[in-house]
């Protein structure tokens, strides 16, 4: 499912016959047809086009933003677990801390600091995407530390670092990316919501949440222009949580 | 010849509770020890201690001439190899036997790369385990066959000192012989210098050829094995001795269990 | 089933869906008699148990055979910790069992569970200041456990490893508590261990089990002496011998 998501989004250049951008006055709000397999916007612009463009905009957010949290978080975690004690006292204040504040509050203040658009999502989930990552693979890396492999990779001389970029991050990876899978599923709501705000995506960029709040205005004449960028977050989410679900059954079986 | 293992005055306290007290003990080149107690007695704090997992409040260690520093060198590391328990948690579960034998190796640069896997494979065999494990991963087998890899890992860094921390107590009855018979061909084949750790005296009576017994933290007895078994010095001892159940001869018939006085 | 006759097995099978786990186990047990089933891991012995008592662990059923019995059964599990309720203190869990099964008062409850504890060899600072499970050792925490099997005046003890969690000088006193609580009381017992020596010491019969089959069974020393089976013999040689102690009656 989400292998087709992927691949629409990355080929869509080559599907479309339309500019996302592009505006025909003329044909105006149309309902889907063999033209436009899912109508126009009060544009003109072709539905279906800009609906593909979103995702690769939002999609392409979702998961550059995801990165670094992604690799600082884990790489926190495992020191916090692996080495206990005062580093881990740090790390988790460092964590029961930030995670206090709301994640919208703070994209809303870095917008109004250095201006909307992507920037501030990425900023700010620098910032404080990285917690949820740290304390589960903390947790993780404090339960493996007391197994006997890592005792045993002690006695054979091991340096810590070693130890845990070989030994313990293969077994805390699997777990992290089954985290991953839901944490982007939250960003992308968060995406899709601050475009929807006005605070995150800019048009004339295609997002689906300007998208669903430009077809506010139509939505009992034509509904499709809201309900169908709202669908396709739905399906994003339900393809990622399937992604995630059929890795960790994979990662238990072994 | 100065002894393999000699242990100095080791304390260690984990707040108000004293795991071990005052333990002194030594170890011949060449020979095993056996290391009895009950719950509590610290015989495992002990072995990690000797392996360097746990750093003692007080006393020291020497290997040989050496003394252990706190924070041990890579080369005193590998001298001291410990065998663990529990067969399920001894082997990364996501390294293959290959990574998990051939780490060490070239960690320590004991073979050419080029003779690595040449090495992995004659681990194997000493341990009686085929070459084709190499490729597959820990889960694959029983936890026999775990502990057998554990033993090939210990051994692959030529320790001078290879301690067994109850290796056969988590195994099936029907397995703990076959491990304990690789131990004593091992130790007769490498000429090995072991800690051998048991509650089960049975055990401790067919491997070791001496004996120490540990008592909430201190070493109370240690002696060769015939006259610990025979004639033991402690009145402890002697409990553990005779509190060991027995197959009974015809004397003795099932259905009562004599009482010893 | 013969007046003398407390238990009656007859070929008993266990099964989960996709698997069976015990297949056609049959065994009799006379009043104060003990029984003694001896298997590895995956014999089936504490199932076996289990059906009994009538405890079977979901997903488990029993798929044929018949178990006869006319008297209660009472159970002694391996983990003397998880048997016992952490928040409760110990005298009153034997007085609570005291009180539902004797029908007694709840002060002759306590008074029973008290005696009964005494029986059992525990200390006794607990009549005065009744303890939690978690300030008792393992092996004292197997004596209430005992006791609250006993609470029930059963016809027949069963012991599921008890022994295995503790210590070898704890293992015997409770074994010769057992022994002599059996001389007074007169209860039938069924002792499933790994451990061929516990179980010949302490049993007049064995039964051999392995991956849910009876593979041998006899007299003791019968069995002891003249084992017919590779595995009951492979279970003989795994009890390593120890040299005779000097001084002590053999």
């Amino acid at each position: 499912m989400f292998a087709v998501l992927i691949g629409l989004a990355v080929f869509i250049p080559f599907i479309s016959p339309y500019q996302p951008s592009e505006q025909n006055l003329s044909a105006f709000l149309q309902p889907p047809s063999s033209e436009h397999w899912l109508g126009t916007d009060q544009l003109g612009r072709d539905l279906f086009t800009r609906l593909i463009y979103a995702a690769r905009t939002d999609l392409k957010i979702m998961v550059l933003a995801e990165i670094i949290p992604f690799c600082t978080g884990v790489f926190l975690g495992m020191l916090a677990g692996y080495y206990g004690k005062w580093l881990n006292t740090l790390i988790s204040l460092l964590t029961d801390t930030l995670i206090a504040f709301p994640f919208y509050l703070i994209v809303i203040i870095v917008a109004f600091a250095s201006g909307a658009g992507e920037r501030g999502i990425y900023i700010t989930f620098m910032l404080v995407g990285w917690i949820v990552f740290a304390r589960v693979v903390k947790g993780l890396s404090a339960s493996f530390r007391e197994q006997e492999w890592v005792a045993s990779a002690q006695t054979l001389g091991l340096p810590g670092v070693r130890i845990i970029l070989r030994h313990l991050l293969p077994n805390v990876l699997p777990q992290a990316i089954v985290v991953l899978m839901t944490d982007m599923i939250g960003l992308l709501v968060a995406i899709v919501t601050l475009g929807y705000l006005g605070i995150g995506i800019t048009p004339p960029t295609p997002d689906w949440g300007t998208m669903i709040a430009d077809g506010r205005s139509f939505i009992t004449t034509a509904w499709w222009l809201s309900a169908v960028p709202g669908l396709a977050v739905v399906y994003t989410g339900i393809a990622l949580s399937l992604v995630g679900d059929g890795l960790a059954d994979l990662w238990r079986k072994k | 010849m100065e002894p393999a293992l000699q242990v100095k005055n080791i304390t260690v306290q984990y707040g108000g509770f004293t795991a071990l007290d005052h333990v002194d003990l030594s170890i011949e080149q060449h020979t095993t020890l056996g290391l009895v107690g009950e719950s509590g007695s610290g015989k495992s704090t002990l072995a990690r201690v000797i392996a360097g997992l746990i750093t003692p409040d007080e006393g020291e260690i020497w290997l040989g001439s050496q003394p252990l520093k706190k924070k041990r060198s890579r080369e005193q590391r590998k001298n001291v190899q410990m065998i663990f328990q529990n067969p399920d948690a001894s082997l990364n579960p996501k390294h293959s036997i290959r990574q998990i034998l051939s780490e060490a190796l070239l960690f320590h640069r004991i073979v050419e790369r080029r003779q690595v896997e040449q090495r992995c494979k004659e681990l194997l065999a000493r341990v009686h385990i085929e070459e084709g494990a190499l490729d597959r991963y820990p889960h694959e087998f029983s936890g026999g066959q775990r502990q057998r890899i554990a033993i090939a890992r210990a051994l692959s860094v030529e320790p001078s000192l290879l301690i067994a921390d109850e290796p056969t107590s988590a195994l099936d009855v029907s397995v703990q012989l076959s491990v304990l018979e690789l131990f004593h061909t091992l130790k007769e084949e490498l000429n090995l210098t072991m800690m051998f750790i048991s509650h089960d005296l049975g055990v401790i009576h067919a491997i070791s050829d001496n004996v120490a017994v540990m008592r909430q933290g201190r070493l109370v007895e240690v002696n060769s094995k015939s006259k610990f078994f025979a004639r033991p010095e402690t009145d402890y001892s002697r409990e553990l001795l005779s509190a060991v159940p027995r197959i009974p001869t015809s004397s003795r018939s099932g259905g009562s269990y004599e009482q010893r006085i | 089933m013969a007046s003398n006759t407390v238990l009656q097995v007859e070929a008993l099978s266990l099964a989960t869906k996709s698997k069976k786990l015990v297949d056609n186990v049959s065994f009799s047990l006379g009043k104060g008699e003990s029984l003694g089933l001896v298997g590895e891991s995956g014999s089936g012995k504490s199932l076996t148990l289990r059906a009994v008592l009538g405890l079977l662990p979901r997903g488990i059923e029993q798929t044929g055979g018949v178990i006869k019995s006319d008297v209660r059964s009472a159970m002694v599990f391996q983990d003397p910790r998880g048997a016992l309720d952490p928040l409760c203190p110990v005298v009153a869990q034997v007085a609570e069992v005291i009180y539902y099964r004797q029908k007694v008062g709840r002060k002759a409850s306590r008074i029973q569970a008290l005696e009964l504890l005494e029986m059992l060899g525990l200390p006794d600072s607990l009549k005065r200041l009744d303890r939690y499970p978690s300030q008792l050792s393992g092996g004292q925490c197997q004596r209430i456990v005992i006791a609250m099997a006993l609470a029930c005046k059963p016809g027949i003890l069963l012991c599921d490893e008890p022994t295995t969690a503790l210590d070898v000088t704890v293992q015997r006193q409770i074994i010769e508590t057992i022994t002599s609580l059996q001389r007074e009381l007169g209860f039938a017992m069924v002792f499933v261990t790994h451990n061929l020596a516990i179980a010949a010491a302490l049993c007049s019969k064995l039964c051999v089990m392995k991956e849910g089959q009876i593979v041998e069974h006899d007299d003791t020393l019968s069995l002891l002496q003249n084992p017919t089976n590779p595995y009951t013999r492979m279970l003989l040689d795994s009890v390593l011998p120890l040299p005779e102690l000097e001084g002590s009656e053999q």
